[in-house]
């Protein structure tokens, strides 16, 4: 029977490789030759007249690099205001929806009464499809006919004029308001998976010595939650930062300069301007800029856990 | 689901009205759009037209039957339909292949396979955009192959997100079914693949229903991929959607009424199966 088991644990042969060929065959097709093409096309000056035969375009060296990068130009200006509008758009919507998943999971961590129908209901933005979701706010957010400006203006009177949301400065506002709602029941969820795993001898034993709920929670609960919190953060960031749905479904294929979010601007340059190449380039600028924080994260808190244990 | 850990001693009255507050605000905050939502989709026209107001002048179902010839809306359900089920059914049978591999068996690559699919995971989607449309203009122009505009190619572009999520979430699902079991099976003469399908995947049913379930939300509501790459015929939802606004006002009723009816299936069976969800997301991504 020994000998069985090390068998299924280290199996000569090909098995693995066949389970996992399709799986590769797929990921070769979908993953590393548009990655490739990508990388490609970034030294090329694909425009719109090379669209049918990509290969044919000329030749530009790091040019469309240079484009995306020549902070004094107009492109390599706007590139820089929509990559700095990314950050503070995704540090506020990370934050702002990792302290409400945390409050509320950390709330409902103990049963009372209609605990079961608020947790449901707070699940729902998560699970609407994010277009109905975005579409509604839209709606909400419609300067004459929305309900934002009914309450603000003619509700509570904060303000005499009616303000413009969905143009303009307002609409960085919309934008991580809209954000917010529909990704703080992800941080929700994964914490309230998180809390359950805590042994509950150690409330006990810390009820016991004396510690009131505020104690506990400050130095049991938000310690331990801590290994959940560095793959979250981790998640929501990336999904922010490269969010595409919430300002396409908002204001359409050219966002206000204010919400102007990298993803969006990419497209406009691809699709809008047809400048495949320095779209391209702007891709893959974003790509590296990603893998710089993830791998800068991931030193850091691995680090921190090594310290820890 | 195990119960959460209860404190021992009652909590005082400080945390019991911070926590009243709080869930009270979280709920007017959640709870809003979704009013909104319902009561303006049951609204006349004039009354989304006009001043917000809280409760409709007249309670109408119009919408509900305006809705399916203001534009095709049971065309782009059955586009999403089709596209959202295959994108999931193909990724989610390759991925308990693969995911089954990893899992169970220690083979030279094992790493770099899934270092490989965990990073494609947070690649932005436009990053594919991009080459996957050109190289579909150009499959189209030498092979007359029309993959730009058609289902099959979006469900293509659809697994570039579906595949590699559901190989993580089932990977982390299959570390957390006993080897024993496994080792049993073998020990009964099975195979690794009866293994894997006899014993394996029916213990992973939660695991794999979560995925699925996951899977198909996001690909119902893509949108960035379904803007590019579909035409009149093969429109999406997500795209279909923005047909009620003519040149001069957009139906906000309809709209309503719309977001409403395809979202419905949606939040029922994630509601439905939340209990398999959060078992597979502390299964997948808290481990």
């Amino acid at each position: 029977m020994r000998q069985r088991l090390r068998r299924l644990r280290h199996p000569r042969g090909a098995l693995p490789y066949l389970l996992l060929l399709p799986a590769l065959a797929l990921e070769l097709l979908i993953h590393l030759v548009p990655m490739v093409v990508g990388i490609v096309m970034s030294f090329k000056q694909l425009t719109q007249f090379f669209i049918r035969d990509w290969s044919a375009a000329p030749w530009t060296g790091l040019g469309n690099y240079r484009m995306a990068v020549d902070f004094s130009a107009p492109v390599g200006q706007s590139l820089l205001n929509s990559f700095w509008t990314t950050c503070c758009f995704t540090v506020l919507s990370v934050g702002l929806s990792w302290l409400l998943g945390t409050a509320a999971a950390i709330y409902m961590q103990d049963a009372f009464r209609g605990r079961g129908i608020l947790r449901a209901l707070f699940l729902v933005p998560y699970a609407l499809p994010v277009y109905a979701a975005v579409i509604t706010w839209s709606f909400m957010f419609q300067r004459d006919t929305g309900l934002i400006n009914h309450v603000l203006v003619d509700q509570l009177h904060l303000m005499d004029e009616k303000p413009f949301w969905l143009i303009g400065d307002n609409s960085f506002t919309a934008l991580v308001v809209v954000s917010v709602w529909k990704s703080w029941p992800f941080a929700f969820l994964t914490l309230m998976a998180g809390l359950q795993n805590i042994p509950r001898e150690l409330y006990e034993a810390s009820s016991m010595d004396g510690a009131g709920v505020w104690q506990q929670i400050r130095k049991i609960t938000l310690p331990s939650l801590r290994p959940v919190n560095q793959v979250l953060v981790l998640v929501l960031f990336l999904w922010t930062f490269n969010d595409f749905n919430t300002p396409y479904v908002l204001f359409g294929k050219s966002a206000p300069e204010a919400a102007d979010l990298i993803s969006i601007h990419i497209y406009q340059s691809s699709f809008v301007t047809w400048n495949f190449g320095v779209g391209s380039a702007m891709s893959v600028l974003l790509l590296l800029f990603l893998l710089l924080v993830t791998a800068v994260y991931l030193f850091l808190t691995s680090r921190r856990r090594d310290a820890d244990a | 689901m195990p119960k959460a850990p209860v404190s021992p001693m009652a909590p005082p009255a400080s945390f019991k009205w911070s926590r009243r507050v709080f869930l009270l605000l979280l709920s007017a905050f959640v709870l809003t759009p979704l009013f909104v939502m319902i009561s303006s989709s049951m609204k006349p026209l004039q009354d989304v037209q006009g001043a917000f107001s809280w409760i409709p002048s007249s309670f109408t179902l119009q919408p509900y039957v305006d809705i399916w010839t203001t534009v095709p809306l049971g065309d782009y359900f059955v586009n999403s339909l089709i596209v959202s089920v295959s994108a999931t059914a193909l990724s989610v049978v390759i991925a308990i292949f693969a995911a089954y591999a990893v899992s169970r068996y220690r083979f030279r690559g094992r790493k770099l396979f899934t270092v490989t699919v965990l990073s494609t995971q947070m690649f932005p989607g436009i990053l594919f955009l991009l080459p996957l449309f050109l190289i579909f203009v150009n499959i189209g122009n030498s092979t007359g192959i029309a993959l730009l505009g058609s289902r099959g190619g979006l469900i293509l572009t659809y697994l570039t997100f579906s595949l590699p999520f559901s190989i993580w979430m089932l990977v982390g699902y299959f570390d957390s079914i006993p080897r024993d079991l496994d080792e049993a099976a073998a020990v009964d003469g099975c195979g690794p693949l009866r293994t894997l399908l006899k014993i394996v995947v029916p213990a992973a049913v939660p695991g794999i229903v979560a995925v699925s379930v996951y899977a198909f939300m996001t690909a119902w509501g893509e949108v960035l991929f379904a803007s590019v790459m579909t035409n009149q015929t093969t429109r999406t939802l997500a795209v279909g959607l923005q047909g009620y606004a003519t040149q001069n006002n957009v139906y906000w009723n309809q709209v309503m009424a719309a977001s409403l009816v395809v979202s419905i299936p949606v939040v029922a069976g994630f509601l439905l199966l939340q209990r398999y969800l959060v078992a597979g997301l502390t299964a997948g991504a808290v481990k």
